[in-house]
């Protein structure tokens, strides 16, 4: 048989890649190894619908196992490819095996990072399904109280469900404010008011220096009684493999407008990727679904002899308790911002201009914004700030030309 | 178990199981059907998941909430009275042969 695709990792954007391949007609062999047990399954969820109860665990499964089969996508579960032949184009797999490869995609995604504290062996985390089953039975069973370590986006979202679900919940962020690293200081307030307003102990400016079984211990010498401590501080691209192949890394694996490593066979896509992004201005690495589906159908079509460079607009999504928080391209550079809607009613977009120019909107409760600021950004519709905060303005209208 | 059968906008015609409780959209992806994207797998906040209900159904349907509406402003294809997003169409015994056609674009 004529070695085709092989995908390694079974996230969102190695599934997207298998599919996409099937959708646009690729004939050849296509394979994704999958190093979990479980067949690809979305995270989104884990730390929302799923952790408040509103959605079973079964329904988290991106695909059918019929469909696999139908389209003939070979699924690897359980295994782990170890080590990557570049010279010969073949993979390893744990436990013995090989597969060779025309093309090989790496979407080898990211791991929690591990807190530097004593006693660390007692914190939870939440990444996998199989962690997202455990911490939900944990939130549970919680008694005296639940400690987040982290206050981002998923520290957050852990917190809400455990607060939902009747606990004392204590959140404990280092940084001077929430969601520090990815959104402003406006919407860092909102969500710190939202969280305590429901109840949540939030500490600012705090650091957990011990996990005891019943409490943790800050840098400060405070003890907080605690029978739960999660930890949601960010992930580690898993540059590894590439790396002992020869290819460069950097903060993730280097990769070219099209997904392509230094290898001319290997792409590398979703979170692992350190690509050049137009809307961060730079090379960027994103952990989002967006960029890992937007990345897979990139790497796919260059893959298929119609290469289209990647200039997706970035998007993503929390939701704390009845805050739906979207947010549409990057806004870390920005020189001013200007606020539409009511933050008191809860109902409110935030746009961001660099030099006069929209580099992103955040809106809390505002889906329609959220897409039309996506119209906006993709197309590169001037919008003046006057505009974006004047609500007689029709943004939708702009958005579609006229 | 009640079947849905999706009709694409160049006319091919899938029919598939759908258990109750379940959405129209995550049937649709899970299985492989062309047409439906949904992006956000569910969240209502993409628009890529829109359908038009066939009119025999409509009146069936659940009231379109607030966040719907606004999403259903925002879709690639026209917006037409029958519009609805999949991912907000539950299955249930009153859906029972729910026919939906998918537009000619998600995005």
């Amino acid at each position: 048989m004529q070695p085709g695709v092989v995908i390694v990792g079974g996230g969102q954007a190695g599934l997207e890649a298998a599919a996409m391949l099937r959708t646009q007609g690729y004939e050849g062999t296509v394979t994704l190894i999958c190093g979990e047990p479980h067949a690809p399954y979305q995270r989104p969820p884990l730390s929302k619908e799923f952790l408040t109860g509103k959605q079973e665990v079964d329904r988290v499964f991106l695909r059918t196992l019929a469909y696999y089969e139908k389209q003939r996508i070979d699924l690897i579960l359980d295994r782990r490819v170890i080590e990557i032949n570049a010279g010969a184009q073949l993979v390893h797999l744990s436990g013995g095996g090989t597969v060779a490869y025309a093309q090989l995609i790496l979407a080898v995604g990211a791991r929690n990072r591990m807190l530097p504290a004593s006693g660390a062996e007692n914190v939870l985390y939440l990444r996998s399904l199989d962690e997202a089953v455990t911490l939900k039975q944990r939130i549970a069973e919680a008694r005296h109280g639940v400690a987040v370590i982290g206050g981002g986006f998923i520290g957050l979202e852990v917190a809400a469900a455990a607060r939902m679900a009747g606990k004392t919940v204590t959140v404990i962020e280092a940084a001077p404010r929430l969601m520090a690293r990815a959104v402003s200081p406006v919407l860092s307030d909102f969500f710190l008011d939202l969280h305590r307003t429901q109840g949540t102990e939030v500490l600012l400016n705090a650091v957990a220096v011990e996990v005891r079984p019943d409490a943790v211990i800050l840098e400060n010498g405070c003890r907080i009684a605690v029978d739960l401590v999660v930890a949601g501080i960010g992930v580690i691209p898993n540059v590894e493999l590439a790396r002992a192949a020869g290819l460069e890394v950097n903060d993730g694996i280097m990769v070219d407008e099209y997904m392509r490593t230094t290898d001319p066979a290997i792409f590398a896509i979703g979170d692992c990727a350190d690509h050049p992004n137009v809307f961060a201005g730079g090379r960027a690495r994103l952990e989002s679904v967006q960029n890992a589906v937007d990345q897979a159908r990139c790497a796919v079509r260059a893959i298929l002899g119609q290469p289209a460079p990647y200039r997706d607009v970035p998007w993503f999504w929390t939701d704390q308790f009845d805050a739906r928080f979207q947010m549409a391209g990057l806004s870390g550079t920005h020189d001013q911002s200007v606020l539409r809607g009511s933050i008191e009613a809860r109902k409110f977009s935030v746009f961001y201009f660099k030099q006069g120019r929209l580099l992103a909107v955040d809106s809390v409760n505002r889906p329609g914004d959220h897409i039309t600021a996506r119209k906006l950004l993709a197309a590169g519709t001037p919008l003046t700030p006057e505009q974006a905060s004047d609500e007689t303005v029709d943004l939708k209208k702009l958005a579609a030309g006229g | 178990m009640p079947n849905v059968t999706y009709i694409s906008h160049t006319g091919e015609t899938t029919t598939i199981d759908v258990p109750m409780g379940t959405t129209v959209m995550e049937n649709a992806v899970k299985n492989g059907i062309e047409g439906i994207v949904a992006e956000c797998g569910g969240a209502m906040l993409c628009a890529t998941c829109h359908v038009y209900v066939d009119p025999a159904f409509v009146d069936k349907l659940d009231p379109i909430g607030e966040e719907q509406d606004e999403m259903l402003g925002a879709t690639a294809a026209e917006r037409k009275p029958n519009s609805r997003l999949s991912c907000q169409i539950r299955m249930k015994p009153e859906l029972e042969g729910l026919i939906v056609r998918m537009p000619d674009r998600q995005y």
